[in-house]
């Protein structure tokens, strides 16, 4: 049960199983994490993965079946949601639409039993950072989305929770807007210092905002780390896959190389001995060049330009199918012709072994 | 605007008054008409066999608060009607609490149901109303009398040694009328709760409230228009209630509805009759422009 001093959120072996006896789900399988003090962590993950599980309960709405949690070190496994220093914003907000902007915020401050000029002053101060100060008065229903988003921002940090708990809070936004939310969302949790846990499915929200990552699959936690970690060094198949795009190789591991089904080897740093291996690569990781240069042989399928680089669909000899990223050249034409036999180089470090 | 814009819009205009004509006869002949000649009654004099004779007096209103003592000639309270009416917006206003504090658990009940049983619940709320009131109401006679269902029972068991008595009292009528009027108060209840966003109880419960200050901070006042509904659905026809306090009540215990019905029947006091109907409307409108009122001054401010 011991935590490390800069510790906020401590998760140990966390079981929860819906239902009972032999039809019992269980949304989160022996789930450990750790979650520092002033970090924003991210729980990522497609839908049904067990990431919004995790996060309530963490808020306290749900009971675990096993395990404990503790915040900054004390248990707080059996709270109920209202004795946890602990906000949320909610996917729909759940603004109350019966009270004005202000009197949203001020609500967690009054439950608390804070005085009045307290209550208004610390009420100003959030408006005042979410940039809503001339909206205090209004009904949250005469609000625009983003700024309903920004209401909840600020009712759940009002309090000045330990951990402020964000459930897809940007899903229901437009593209711009939502980008502007991210940069809004990471300048907050700067500003306020506060620890931010914060659930989404969408990778790229994840890359950006994110001190650390959780991804997370089938109730378990499958990988933690920096955004680079997780997208330069993922730990399985599912983290691959889920992050970014991903060539995927697959062979006999042989003294230190991968040795694919057409008798080609590719020598790959820490491949584990012996036995069927898997190996990732990115798109733009691959360099093209002359048959005879590379270390794997492949034909041109189809070129798609995007602009800013060309996708190169390839296939081995073997028939596998990857996908080479390039650059476009000045000229837009990458030099290359559908049906044209070229040879595959990586680049250093590119290549690397995960579980399956 | 041109001439010819403006000719437009006043063909509108009158093609919209044309429109409703047809309705605002109906409510001229059928809602205005006979409150007219209830009004016109109350200030006329009392015929011998009942009906009115054409002289105009202000005695049908004034015999509402004082009688006429044959002997003395003098005028003195008339404390019949006193407790009449004040034992019917007492009735009236406990069975709207009481159909609310019952109706309230009920309505939450049934709307936090899945949706098929939900049906099902509401469809049990609504059997009462296939049945006519009378037989209703004879039922709950038959249920709380001397030798009743309840006494009978109490008695078998040995809860009480003598029979309670309840038939022909306030209780019987409270009883009666909180049975007849609780579905008009548990639907539009339902039909808010209905509407209510589960997620504002998390949403509160997260802000540090405690689920007392969740009832009343967070859903009394989104589900203030079900509860503004049902108590008027429930008030005024409480407090003109007729058939219930008359069986239950015995004919001793009566509410203004029954006081009407005797001016117009053995009473052949017609004049009364109007002005105590009148009363009785007047009574309504003002409770219900009060009650208004106070629930959107709440609104407002707080």
């Amino acid at each position: 049960m011991s935590v490390g001093a800069d510790t906020a959120i401590s998760v140990q072996n966390v079981v929860k199983a819906f239902g009972q006896g032999a039809a019992a789900v269980r949304a989160l399988d022996d789930v450990s994490v750790d979650i520092r003090q002033g970090e924003f962590f991210t729980l990522l993950g497609p839908s049904g993965c067990g990431k919004t599980t995790l996060l309530r309960l963490i808020a306290g709405f749900e009971m675990p079946t096993e395990g404990v949690i503790l915040l900054d070190g004390a248990d707080i496994t059996n709270l109920p949601p209202n004795k946890r220093p602990v906000n949320t914003v909610f996917q729909s907000y759940a603004l109350f639409p019966h009270l004005t902007v202000a009197q949203n915020v001020a609500f967690g401050l009054q439950m608390l039993g804070r005085p009045t000029a307290q209550v208004k002053a610390r009420t100003d101060e959030m408006l005042a950072l979410v940039k809503l100060d001339a909206f205090a008065d209004r009904k949250v229903s005469q609000l625009s989305g983003g700024q309903q988003q920004r209401v909840a921002l600020a009712r759940a940090l009002a309090p000045a929770p330990k951990v402020l708990l964000l459930d897809e809070p940007l899903s229901a936004l437009d593209l711009k807007l939502r980008q502007a939310m991210q940069i809004e969302l990471k300048r907050l949790q700067l500003e306020t210092g506060i620890t931010f846990v914060f659930v989404t499915h969408d990778q790229e929200e994840a890359l950006t905002m994110s001190d650390r990552i959780a991804v997370m699959s089938n109730g378990k936690i499958q990988q933690v780390g920096t955004a680079k970690e997780i997208y330069t060094r993922p730990k399985n198949r599912f983290v691959a896959n889920f992050i970014g795009e991903t060539n995927f190789l697959t062979g006999e591991s042989q003294d230190g190389a991968l040795k694919l089904a057409s008798g080609e080897s590719i020598a790959v740093p820490g491949l584990k001995a012996g036995g069927t291996a898997t190996v990732i690569v990115r798109p733009e990781q691959l360099r093209l060049g002359a048959e005879q240069e590379g270390v794997l042989k492949a034909k041109v399928r189809t070129l798609v330009y995007f602009g800013t680089d060309t996708h190169c669909h390839l296939a081995l000899s073997d028939g596998t199918e990857i996908v080479a990223r390039l650059q476009s050249p000045a000229s837009g034409d990458a030099g290359l012709a559908e049906g044209q036999a070229v040879g595959i180089r990586f680049a250093e470090g590119a290549l690397q072994a995960v579980e399956e | 605007m041109s001439p010819a814009e403006e000719n437009v819009v006043r063909t509108s205009a009158r093609n919209g008054w044309l429109l409703s004509l047809p309705a605002l006869v109906l409510l001229a002949v059928a809602a205005v008409g006979p409150l007219l000649i209830v009004a016109i009654y109350s200030f006329l004099t009392p015929g011998t066999h009942g009906n009115v004779v054409w002289d105009f007096s202000t005695e049908g209103w004034s015999q509402i608060l004082w009688s006429k003592d044959i002997f003395t000639d003098s005028y003195v309270w008339a404390d019949a009607h006193l407790t009449i009416l004040w034992r019917s917006i007492k009735l009236s206003l406990m069975t709207t609490i009481i159909t609310f504090v019952v109706g309230f658990p009920t309505a939450w009940f049934i709307a936090t149901r899945p949706p098929k049983a939900r049906a099902l619940w509401l469809f049990l709320i609504t059997i009462p109303f296939w049945t006519n009131i009378l037989i209703r109401t004879y039922a709950i006679n038959e249920m709380i009398r001397q030798e009743g269902l309840i006494n009978v029972i109490l008695l078998k068991i040995g809860v009480i040694s003598e029979p309670l008595h309840i038939i022909y009292t306030d209780v019987a009528i409270f009883i009666g009328m909180t049975y007849v009027y609780l579905p008009l108060m548990v639907l539009p209840l339902f039909a808010a709760i209905d509407r209510f966003d589960m997620r504002m109880l998390e949403a509160g419960y997260d802000l540090y409230a405690s689920r007392w200050q969740i009832l009343r901070r967070i859903i009394l006042p989104i589900v203030k228009p079900g509860i503004i509904a049902g108590s008027i659905l429930v008030f005024v026809p409480s407090l003109g209630a007729y058939v219930t306090p008359r069986i239950l009540g015995g004919g001793k215990q009566m509410m203004i509805g029954n006081l009407i019905d005797m001016q117009f029947g053995q009473g052949k006091n017609w004049p009364l009759g109007a002005a105590l109907s009148l009363t009785l409307l007047v009574i309504v409108t003002v409770a219900l422009l009060y009650y208004v009122k106070v629930a959107n001054g709440e609104k407002k401010n707080g």
